[in-house]
C-alpha cells in the first residue's frame, strides 16, 4: 500500500528501479481484482442473458448454446418497450422542466439585488439538510388532493425541480460577468431577453451537468412510481422489481431486462463521465 | 408569465438617483427576481417545503386512509416504543453503520491506488464507478441471482468442498443482514473513491516529494502527510456515510423486503411499511420523526465536534 504513493522522484540505484517495477506489479494486480470484483456481477448477468431458461445457472460465462430468446421474451411477453416507453417519458420531460425552472429560479439569486434575497437562499440550503419525516406520505396526499394519482405527472411533477440544480445554476451565473448583461439592460433589451440571450449561453456547461445528474437520478426512480402509478406505467427501475417478483421462474427474461435497463446509463455515464466526475468531487470542495 | 416581464422592464431601471427612487428601482428588482423564481417557488413549496413542516403535526395525529382525523397526542410515539419490530429496525440500522469504517478505510486505499499515474488509470477509475450510477434494483437482482442457493458462489464453494450444503445468504436470518451490507459496500466503494480521489489531487505533490527526499518512507508519508491532508474529506464522507447508512432503505426494499423474519428490517422500510402496506400514515409520520430526531442530533453533533477538532486542516 506504501508502494502506491507514486511520486515524479528520480530515482538513479538499479535496485529501486527493481522495487518500482514491483510496485508497480502489485498495482495493477489490485486494480484488477476490483476490477474482477466490480465489473463481473454485470458480466455474469449478461452472460445469464443469453442462457436457456434449462440451464441458467450453468456455470461457465461463455454459454454453451447461447440464446437470444430472453430479448425476444422481454419484448414479446413483459411488455418491455412500454416501459422504456414511460421511463423516457418522465425522464425528458423532468429534465426540461428541472433544466428551465432551476435556471430561471438561480438567476436572480445569483445577479440580483432583491427583498428577502437572503431568506430564499437560506431557506433552500436548510432543505438539503432537515429531513421531511414523512415526506412521501405528505406527497402522497398532495398528489392525490390534486388529482393526480396515476398519471405520469404524479412522477414528474414532485420531481420537476431539484435544489442540487439551482444551486449548480447559481455557481455558473456566479462566474458570468455582469458587463454584458448590464450594457443589454442599457439598451434596453427586456431582463427576459437579457436571461436567454446572454445568460443562458454562458452556462451551457452547468446544463450539461444538470441533465446528466437528472438523467441518472430519473432513470433510476422507481420508489415514488411505484407508490403513485399503477404498474402498467411503471418506469423501467419499478417494472424490473415488479416483474422480478411476478416472473422469477422466467430468469432470463428478468436478466435480458435488467441489462437493457443498465445500458443507457452506463452508455451515458461513460460518455460524460469526466463533467460528472467533476461536479461530484466539486461538490464536496464547496 | 414571461409576457409579465417584459412589461415589467418597459418602464427601464434607467435612473439611479435619490434614495427615494433607489428603493422603488429594488422594488421592481424585486418584482421582476420573484417573476423568475416564481415556477420553481410554487414547486419547491409544495413538494419539498411543505413535506417538512406538515411531516411534525402528522405524528399526533390518527390520520389513516379511510375514517376521521384526530388529534392524539403522544399516542403514536408511545406505540412505537412498544412495539418490537420498532427496536427490531432501530437496531438493524445501527448496525449498518458498521459499514462504514469498513467502506471509507477501502475507498481510501483504492483512492491512494488511482491516484497513481499507472497507464490505464483512468479506464479502472470508470469502471469502479459504474456500480455507484447504476439503478439498486439492478443491482439488487444481479446480487440476488449470485446469491441464490443454486447461484454461482454456492456452485463454486460446493465444487471446491468448502460446504456441504449450500448458503442461504438472504433467506437464513444470520446471514441476510451481512448479504445486504456487502452489496451497499459493493456498491458505494466507488463514489467514496471518487470523493477521496479529488482530495488527494488537491494535496500539494511538492509535499509529498519534498518528504520522500528527505528520506522518509513511503508509508510515513501517507499516515504523516496524505491522510492529515485528506481530514476534511474523511469527515465530510463518514459522516455522510453514516447517515446514508441509518436511512437505508433501497437495497433492503429490492432484495429482502426486510425478511427473513425481520431480519434485514431497517427504519426507512418499518416506517414505509407502516404508511404504504397498512396505510397509518400518521403512525408512520411519528416513527420518521423519530428517525429523522436521532439522525439530525447525530449528525449536528459530528459537525460541531468535528468544526471544533478536525473539519479543517489540522491546527
Amino acid at each position: 500500500m506504501g508502494n502506491s504513493l507514486q511520486t515524479g522522484v528520480v530515482t538513479v540505484k538499479k535496485t529501486t528501479t527493481g522495487r518500482k517495477i514491483a510496485g508497480k506489479v502489485i498495482l495493477y494486480l489490485i486494480l484488477i481484482l476490483v476490477a474482477v470484483l466490480c465489473a463481473g456481477p454485470f458480466l455474469w448477468m449478461l452472460s445469464t442473458s443469453f442462457k436457456g431458461n434449462e440451464n441458467i445457472y450453468e456455470m461457465s460465462l461463455f454459454p454453451r448454446h447461447p440464446t437470444f430468446d430472453n430479448y425476444v421474451g422481454v419484448v414479446q411477453f413483459l411488455d418491455l418497450p412500454i416501459y422504456i416507453w414511460n421511463t423516457v417519458v418522465m425522464t425528458v420531460l423532468g429534465i426540461v422542466l428541472d433544466v428551465l425552472l432551476a435556471s430561471l429560479c438561480a438567476y436572480p439569486l445569483a445577479k440580483f439585488d432583491f427583498y428577502g434575497k437572503k431568506i430564499i437562499a437560506g431557506v433552500l440550503i436548510a432543505t438539503q439538510i432537515l429531513p421531511a419525516a414523512a415526506g412521501l406520505i405528505v406527497n402522497y396526499i398532495t398528489i392525490s388532493g390534486l388529482r393526480l394519482m396515476g398519471s405520469y405527472w404524479a412522477v414528474i411533477l414532485p420531481g420537476s425541480v431539484a435544489v442540487f440544480s439551482i444551486i449548480l445554476f447559481r455557481q455558473a451565473y456566479f462566474s458570468v460577468s455582469n458587463e454584458v448583461m448590464e450594457a443589454s439592460r442599457i439598451d434596453g433589451a427586456s431582463e427576459f431577453k437579457i436571461w436567454y440571450k446572454v445568460m443562458v449561453p454562458q452556462i451551457l456547461p452547468a446544463v450539461s451537468t444538470v441533465v446528466i445528474f437528472d438523467f441518472i437520478n430519473k432513470w433510476n426512480n422507481f420508489l415514488w412510481p411505484i407508490i403513485v402509478l399503477n404498474p402498467e406505467k411503471y418506469p423501467i427501475a419499478a417494472a424490473l422489481n415488479y416483474l422480478g417478483g411476478t416472473f422469477n421462474f422466467q430468469f432470463g427474461y428478468i436478466a435480458a431486462a435488467t441489462i437493457i435497463s443498465i445500458i443507457p446509463i452506463i452508455l451515458v455515464f461513460i460518455f460524460f463521465q469526466k463533467n460528472y466526475i467533476n461536479s461530484v468531487a466539486g461538490a464536496v470542495k464547496g | 408569465m414571461t409576457g409579465a416581464v417584459a412589461t415589467l422592464e418597459e418602464d427601464g431601471p434607467g435612473d439611479m438617483s435619490g434614495t427615494p427612487k433607489k428603493t422603488s428601482k429594488k422594488m421592481r428588482t424585486s418584482l421582476m427576481a420573484y417573476a423568475f423564481m416564481a415556477p420553481a417557488l410554487i414547486v419547491l413549496v409544495l413538494f419539498v417545503f411543505y413535506p417538512i413542516i406538515y411531516s411534525i403535526p402528522l405524528a399526533f395525529t390518527d390520520y389513516s386512509a379511510i375514517g376521521d382525523t384526530s388529534f392524539v397526542g403522544l399516542d403514536n410515539f408511545k406505540r412505537a416504543f412498544n412495539d418490537s419490530e420498532f427496536w427490531i429496525a432501530m437496531k438493524n440500522s445501527a448496525i449498518f453503520v458498521a459499514c462504514v469504517p469498513v467502506l471509507q478505510i477501502l475507498s481510501i486505499l483504492l483512492a491512494v491506488v488511482v491516484n497513481t499515474k499507472l497507464r490505464g488509470v483512468t479506464f479502472f477509475r470508470v469502471l469502479f464507478y459504474i456500480p455507484v450510477v447504476t439503478s439498486m434494483i439492478a443491482i439488487s437482482i444481479i446480487w440476488s441471482f449470485i446469491f441464490n442457493p443454486d447461484g454461482i458462489i454456492n456452485s463454486l464453494l460446493l465444487q471446491y468442498g468448502w460446504i456441504k450444503q449450500p448458503i442461504y445468504f438472504l433467506a437464513d436470518t444470520r446471514y441476510a443482514l451481512a448479504s445486504l451490507m456487502f452489496v451497499t459496500i459493493w456498491q458505494g466503494l466507488g463514489y467514496y473513491m471518487m470523493l477521496y480521489l479529488a482530495g488527494l489531487q488537491s494535496v500539494p505533490e511538492e509535499m509529498q516529494e519534498a518528504a520522500l527526499i528527505d528520506g522518509a518512507g513511503k508509508v510515513t508519508v501517507f499516515f504523516r502527510i496524505t491522510l492529515p491532508m485528506l481530514k476534511p474529506y474523511i469527515w465530510f464522507c463518514s459522516l455522510f456515510s453514516v447517515l446514508s447508512a441509518l436511512g437505508v432503505f433501497d437495497v433492503v426494499f429490492a432484495m429482502t423486503k426486510g425478511g427473513p423474519d425481520k431480519a434485514t428490517m431497517v427504519m426507512n422500510l418499518y416506517t414505509y411499511n407502516k404508511a404504504f402496506g397498512t396505510f397509518e400514515f400518521g403512525y408512520s409520520a411519528a416513527a420518521g420523526l423519530i428517525m429523522s430526531v436521532v439522525t439530525t442530533v447525530f449528525s449536528l453533533t459530528i459537525f460541531f465536534y468535528g468544526k471544533k477538532g478536525g473539519m479543517s486542516y489540522g491546527e
